[in-house]
Order: structure tokens, then sequence, then C-alpha cells
């Protein structure tokens, strides 16, 4: 396996979305190639600090003006088509 | 290494309890659907639009268009993922309206070697988030995604900062599955890359600033 072939496999291995075989084989080359072992390590890294860092968190004070807007439009609105 | 394990919030069993009565006009039961998913649809027009107005409005949008045509939710998916649906067209939507000049669109896939071949290799500080402020780190990573192409960050958004599968992704986004595994990948690595920047483990390696 080289460097390019681990790296088509990285999602699906970060993913856990693989056979046994390519998982071991992929394993494999961690051992001994040091630049693909930090690629998905700091890969891992970036995910995780991206899902764990509230980027974008709706305000509380926002989130009631929006829900008033929103609940008057559908009130005003005939309700769902059926 | 240990992986990924995403936080897929289960929906609650009485989701579609709330979907029937919502359908059945009963304001209320839509309400609740909109304080449950209020927060994530705002995350993911923000993601999309980089711009706080144009999310208000996706929010406003989307959820009012999901109310209008709660009639042809035909339940074979999850409600979120036809919500999401929604809420992505309506945030690339305005995309384009802010950015006439460039094509916005979900096909985009720039494939370029320099995408995805790694350059940056060394390893992180083991507690990256650390060497910054909340306030600062907020700042590298909103600034970090905004610089991914729109269909990249629209993927990224979905699978691992919402924690939809590849399927209900591409499902979403009207996708194939190989086209949400290769935007993904690329997503990742250009992200990766240009975090190193900033939390590359500076004890190790040629040791300047
Ligand atoms: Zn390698």
């Amino acid at each position: 396996m080289t460097c390019s072939d681990f790296l088509k496999e990285l999602t699906d291995y970060l993913d856990e979305s693989m056979d046994a075989q390519t998982r071991a084989e992929l394993e494999d080359h961690l051992q001994w190639c040091h630049n693909c072992y930090v690629v998905c390590n700091t890969t891992k890294m970036t995910i995780e600090i991206y899902r764990d860092s509230h980027l974008y968190e709706l305000p509380d004070e926002l989130r009631g003006r929006l829900r008033s807007a929103i609940m008057s439009k559908c009130k005003g609105h005939e309700g769902p088509c059926t | 290494m240990g992986t990924i394990q995403p936080k897929v919030a289960e929906p609650a069993g009485d989701e579609m309890a709330l979907v029937h009565a919502a359908k059945a006009g009963d304001v209320s039961a839509f309400e609740q659907l909109v304080h449950r998913y209020d927060r994530n649809v705002f995350r993911i027009a923000q993601h999309i639009t980089q711009n706080r107005e144009d999310a208000e409005d996706v929010v406003q949008d989307a959820f009012l268009k999901a109310y209008q045509n709660l009639a042809n939710f035909h339940e074979q998916s999850k409600f979120y993922t036809w919500l999401v649906r929604i809420a992505v067209n309506e945030a690339l939507m305005r995309l384009r309206r802010r950015r006439p000049e460039r094509m916005v669109s979900l096909d985009e896939d720039i494939k370029t070697e320099e995408d995805s071949m790694p350059r940056e290799v060394a390893d992180w500080a083991p507690n990256p988030e650390q060497l910054y402020t909340q306030g600062e780190l907020k700042e590298i990573l909103g600034k970090t995604i905004q610089g991914l192409p729109p269909s990249f960050r629209t993927v990224f958004v979905l699978r691992d900062v919402e924690g939809l599968s590849t399927e209900e992704t591409a499902d979403a986004l009207d996708l194939s599955i190989p086209a949400v595994k290769s935007r993904l990948l690329r997503a990742r690595l250009q992200l990766r890359e240009r975090l190193s920047k900033y939390f590359k483990n500076r004890t190790s390696g040629d040791g300047k600033k």
C-alpha cells in the first residue's frame, strides 16, 4: 500500500466503514509510515475540534426572536396544504 | 488509533407523532419540531452562507417552507433529513444571490493534486484547542472553513458537525455516495492542512515559532 492509497481510504477508515482486511492493511501502513500516521491523527483532531467548538451557536435572544417570527408566519398561513 | 463516532441525535420516538399532529394543523406540534432543530438549521445555514443575516433568514424560510410542504413529506426519510434538504437549498440560494459572480453549486468538485496531497506533516500539540482562548479558537475555525468551496463546507457540516450518515448526507444533497465521500475527504484534508499552521506542536520540529 502506498501513501496515496492510504489517503484514498482515510475517510472510510475514520468513519469505520470498511472490511477487516482493508482495515488491517491500513493499520499496517500506519505502523511504519510516520507521515500517514500524522495526517490520520491530525485529520481526526480537525474533525473533533470542529465538532466540539460550538462554532455558530444560536444565541438565546435570537433564537426566541426567530421562533416567534416563524410561528407567527405559520399561523398566518392556512396550515399545511393537504 | 481510535476512530470517529458521529454524535447522531436519535430522533425521539414521539417525532412521528409530532409530524402527524403538525400535518393535521396542530401549530404547537410544529413549534416543538422548530424547538428541536432550530439550532441545527442555524449552524448549517451559517456554515454554508458565512453570513449571519442570511443564516437568520434561512432559519425562518426553511421552517416556513417545511410547514407549508408537510403534506409532501412522505416519511420514508427522517423529518430532520428532509428539513436539512430544504435548509441547504435555501442557504445555497442566498449564497448565489450574494455572489452572483461565482458559481455556487453542490456539483462543484475541484480536483487538483494540491488539495489532496498533504504538505504539512508536523504533528499537532496534544491539546491544540488549549493553545488559544475560546474566542480566538472560534475565529480561527471560522476563517478556516470560510476558505473552503461551498460544496465542501456543506458536506463537512452535515457529515462531521451535524453527524448525519454518509447516506443521509447524500440523500439531503442529492449527491451520490462516492461524491459525498470524495468531497468529505477533500474538505477534511484541506481543513487539516490549514489548521496545522495554528496547531502544530511547537516544542518539537524546528523549534521556530
Ligand atoms: Zn504513508
